[in-house]
């Protein structure tokens, strides 16, 4: 997957400390930016580009959470990241992706995801956004580390396995329904 | 064989490290490398059924035969977004 080859509608409003040349898939330690994820995955053909940010939450499972430090096999997550994007592209062809991931500690109400999903139509954007979402939490090799009032805990999720299609079938009716 | 390890998450802070060099036998798969590890850290036994692993940054089969240099990290279950 590359960002578009015409010029991005988005770019002029791009802020924060991202540049033209960051790439769509990525893990970083800085504050993530969503207009420009948008930015980068969007072009003059598309109609729309649906976009989904995951927050840091004050609480999980009935505890105070005070933040969440995120760790990552980050090669390998943004080899992730283009598998996603392969998968929704031959599910919705013409629509393309871009998903930032946080690391390290990320305080209550900061973004610790952020995807941008781009396509001529609108039902193609929201279904790749949502489908995105759904694989970045069953095969990505990130880990949170939750740090609550009284303790800290390693969430443990799913276990990875990316050729699952069980799991990847899950995902694309979570994605359609 | 040399074989360098990555561990993650929990099960890097049970190993009190996220790298490890470990000789293993020639023709040793990526589980057998996981069982040298539970054998030195019995904590990780609870994980043999949940991990992934990958080999040269990509995922691979536990069954995976390793090479000399190769790297295999094992994976706790995953929890990003």
């Amino acid at each position: 997957m590359r960002p578009g080859s015409a010029p991005a509608r988005g770019r002029s409003t791009i802020s924060g400390g991202y540049t033209e040349q960051m790439a769509a898939f990525h893990v970083t330690a800085a504050p993530l930016d969503v207009q420009a994820v948008a930015g980068l995955v969007t072009r003059d053909s598309d109609g729309a580009v649906a976009t989904f940010v995951g927050l840091v939450r004050d609480h999980n499972a009935g505890r105070a959470v005070r933040w969440l430090d995120y760790e990552a096999f980050a090669p390998l997550a943004v080899k992730t990241f283009e598998q996603i994007a392969g998968e929704a592209a031959a599910q919705w062809p013409d629509t393309r992706l871009a998903i930032h991931h946080r690391t390290g500690r990320v305080a209550i109400g900061e973004a610790s995801v952020a995807i941008a999903a781009a396509s001529p139509h609108r039902g193609h954007a929201f279904a790749a956004c949502r489908y995105a979402i759904e694989r970045v939490k069953q095969i990505a090799p990130i880990w949170k580390h939750e740090h609550f009032e009284g303790g800290e805990v390693w969430i443990e999720g799913a276990t990875a396995d990316p050729a699952d299609d069980t799991a990847r079938a899950a995902a694309l009716e979570r994605a359609c329904t | 064989m040399h074989v360098n390890i990555r561990l993650f998450a929990r099960l890097r802070e049970l190993a009190g490290a996220a790298e490890l060099a470990r000789q293993l036998p020639e023709g040793s798969s990526a589980h057998d490398a996981w069982n040298t590890l539970v054998a030195e850290f019995p904590a990780m036994k609870d994980y043999g059924g949940s991990i992934s692993c990958a080999v040269n940054e990509e995922y691979s089969r536990l069954s995976t035969l390793l090479r000399n240099g190769d790297e295999v990290a094992f994976l706790p279950p995953v929890s990003g977004g």
